[in-house]
């Protein structure tokens, strides 16, 4: 397998105006992600896994530093460019879910489809597919309210990967789950980064997530400590 | 896209159906209350009009000058011609004699001898020709207290505070002592039909509403009239048309000199009315205004608020990748539905209430109780082209500018942000 990095962080650093002062929360990371990785940063509450990932997403920027997702220096994308970089290439699964709630699961996962143009009989079977994958085809027209946390979360995976995005970015996805829907999402995950090729990168701390990673990034205060590859 | 979007708003009802009720009510305030204040300066000027100074009025010109002294022996000459050119001319708008007069009213007692005695504001006016509009125009019928309306000549009415003071009945006799046109003293009798109740201070003192034929008898006023009052056909005084109206009639009469020659005023160019009119205006204007900015804030806040309630969404969207500017504008484009909705039922429900009270009225005489100026008991509303148009500016425009506002917070924070406050 071609081993190329789709995503490449160099001498990262990520700076929050604190009062008059300014806090460090990233301080200097190299990383390099290559595609089809299963990989999670791993820390302590604070190490800043939400914040790289934030910036690996597009939704914040580095104070200094680069980060290249698929090429592109997120730093100097513009707002556009930098929307059109998470509708086409990247899918996020958050720890509350954030579905929407009057939308059917159905239009929940339709959603990012509708972003991109697809037609109408396109989008449907790319949602059935996707709700296939992760277990839901028979809840599409319930709507969040109506369904467990477990649902939900699984619910937020094929909207995530309805588009067939290269990187999903996962943010504490088993944080709201108990251990058996945990295992559950997780293993459909692993299956997905398997067939489909699709790279994850997860923030985490949760053990039963980190045990499923084959490659664990460990950050303290801002920067990466180790690291652990599980051997195939 | 927009149809998603549109579902989404249908089903939310806290972003559908509650601003839709809160950008209504709002509005439907703000029209009820035009229409009302309107109703409320408007009534006070038609009451005017019909009891004194009609939408225009016609007098020589002599007699327009000292106007408030009604100064008969400057009368109209040749009434009956001058009548049947203004109809000729004027054919939309209904006209109609009048003489004022003062004198003193004697109650005489069973041997003639004087009762009592008291001064007395008299109008002349057509009461006893089959069809006449001026006891409806002045709602005669309706303020009678005892007694019945005039149906023969020589048979007048009484202000009901009038009557009490010289304490005469219906079917009791009265004499009028006043000058003629000529300035010689007269003595007339009358009849007394019926007493009448105003619910005006000044007519209630002391008002004499007699037929403009026992007038002229009285008065020595054959063919002549004091005054000729105009009334525009739908009820409602128009100042602009009440002045177009006397600048086409004065101008066949321009550069005449003689004193004699009729003039033709409109409501608003006699005495104090002027001032009224301007001021009643300036009231509805300002009242309006006042309104619509408290509405417009109230209804700037419900979108701001709406708008910022849904940073949670926008977050999600713009992690989807929908970019900024697009669900910005989609924010503004629900939020003119939700105005235009909410405009459109509210200047119906507004237009809807200002009817009724235009229609029925409502009774202030409790609050008019020694009330000097003539003011009506009854506010009727009076609804206006303003009223349909409006309403949409605190419904349409702040609410959409609120939400503008809201979401101006979807370009200043960085979109991270905007995830933090979906989290909590
Ligand atoms: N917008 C911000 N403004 C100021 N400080 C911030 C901001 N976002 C994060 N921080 C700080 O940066 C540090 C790293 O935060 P981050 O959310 O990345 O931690 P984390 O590793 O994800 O922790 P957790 O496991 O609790 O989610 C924290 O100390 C946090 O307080
Ligand atoms: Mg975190």
């Amino acid at each position: 397998m071609e081993i190329s990095p789709i995503i490449r962080i160099e001498k990262l650093v990520k700076k929050f105006p604190m009062g008059k002062s300014e806090f460090t929360a990233l301080n200097g990371i190299e990383l390099i992600i290559t595609r089809g990785e299963f990989a999670g940063l791993v820390g302590p509450s604070g190490s800043g896994k939400t914040t790289l990932l934030n910036i690996v997403g597009s939704l914040d920027v580095p104070s200094s530093g680069e980060a290249f997702v698929l090429g592109r220096s997120i730093g100097n994308l513009t707002t556009k460019e930098a929307a059109r970089l998470r509708k086409e290439n990247l899918g996020f699964i958050f720890q509350s879910y954030n579905l929407l709630a009057v939308y059917t699961v159905y239009e929940n996962v339709e959603f990012p489809l509708l972003l991109l143009n697809y037609s109408a009989s396109d989008r449907k079977k790319m949602v059935m597919d996707s709700l296939e994958w992760v277990g839901l085809a028979d809840k599409i027209k319930s709507k969040p309210p109506q369904l467990s946390g477990g649902e939900c979360q699984r619910v937020a995976i094929a909207r995530a990967m309805v588009k067939k995005p290269s990187i999903v970015l996962a943010d504490e996805p088993t944080a709201n789950l108990d251990a058996a829907n945990s295992h559950n999402i997780l293993k459909t995950m692993v299956t997905l980064n398997r067939e489909l090729k699709t790279t994850f990168l997860f923030a985490t701390h949760d053990d039963k997530v980190i045990s499923y990673l084959r490659r664990k990034i460990f950050l303290l205060d801002g920067n990466v400590d180790r690291e652990e590859i599980k051997p195939n | 896209m927009i149809k998603f979007l549109l579902k989404g708003l249908i089903r939310d009802k806290s972003r559908s159906r509650l601003p839709v009720i809160v950008v209504a009510t709002g509005v439907m305030l703000t029209v009820l209350m035009h229409a009302y204040i309107k109703g409320l300066m408007g009534d006070t000027i038609e009451m005017n009009a019909r009891f004194s100074n009609g939408h225009v009025k016609v007098m020589t010109k002599a007699y327009a000058e000292n106007m408030n002294q009604t100064p008969n022996d400057l009368a109209l000459i040749g009434t009956a011609k001058m009548l049947s050119n203004l109809k000729n001319q004027f054919p939309e708008m209904e006209w109609a004699q009048r003489i004022q007069f003062g004198g003193l009213i004697d109650a005489p007692d069973e041997n003639g001898e004087t009762k009592a005695q008291g001064p007395a504001l008299g109008i002349g006016l057509d009461l006893l020709t089959a069809g006449t509009k001026e006891t409806f125009r002045l709602n005669l019928t309706n303020s009678l207290v005892r007694g019945k309306m005039p149906e023969n000549k020589g048979e007048v009415l009484l202000s009901e505070g009038l009557s009490q003071k010289l304490s005469v009945n219906p079917g009791d006799k009265v004499t009028f002592i006043g000058s003629t046109m000529n300035g010689s003293m007269t003595v007339f009798n009358f009849s007394v039909a019926g007493t009448l109740s105003f619910g005006n201070e000044i007519l209630d003192k002391g008002a004499i509403i007699v037929d403009i034929e026992d007038v002229r008898n009285a008065l020595d006023m054959s063919d002549a009239t004091g005054e000729i009052l105009g009334f525009f056909q739908n009820g409602f005084y128009d100042d602009e048309s009440a002045i177009n109206t006397s600048e086409k009639f004065n101008s066949a009469y321009s550069g005449n000199p003689d004193e004699f020659a009729p003039v033709m005023k409109s409501l608003s160019q006699q005495g104090s009315m002027g001032q009224y009119v301007a001021m009643s205006e300036y009231w509805v204007n300002y009242i309006a205004f006042v309104f619509i900015i408290a509405m417009s804030l109230v209804l700037w806040n419900a979108g701001l608020l709406g708008g910022l309630r849904r940073y949670g969404e926008v977050g999600i969207r713009l992690a989807m990748g929908e970019e900024k500017g697009q669900v910005y504008r989609t924010m503004i484009f629900e939020s003119v539905i939700i105005g235009l909705a909410g405009s459109l039922i509210g200047t119906f429900l507004g237009l809807f209430f200002a009817w009724l009270i235009q229609k029925y009225g409502i009774d202030i005489s409790g609050l008019m109780k020694g009330s000097s100026i003539m003011m009506p008991s009854i506010i009727r509303a009076r609804i206006t082209p303003a009223d349909y148009y409006l309403g949409f500016i605190p419904g349409l425009i702040s609410t959409v500018l609120g939400t503008m506002l809201s979401g101006i917070g979807i370009y200043k924070r960085q979109t991270a942000r905007l995830f933090k406050e979906l989290e909590a």
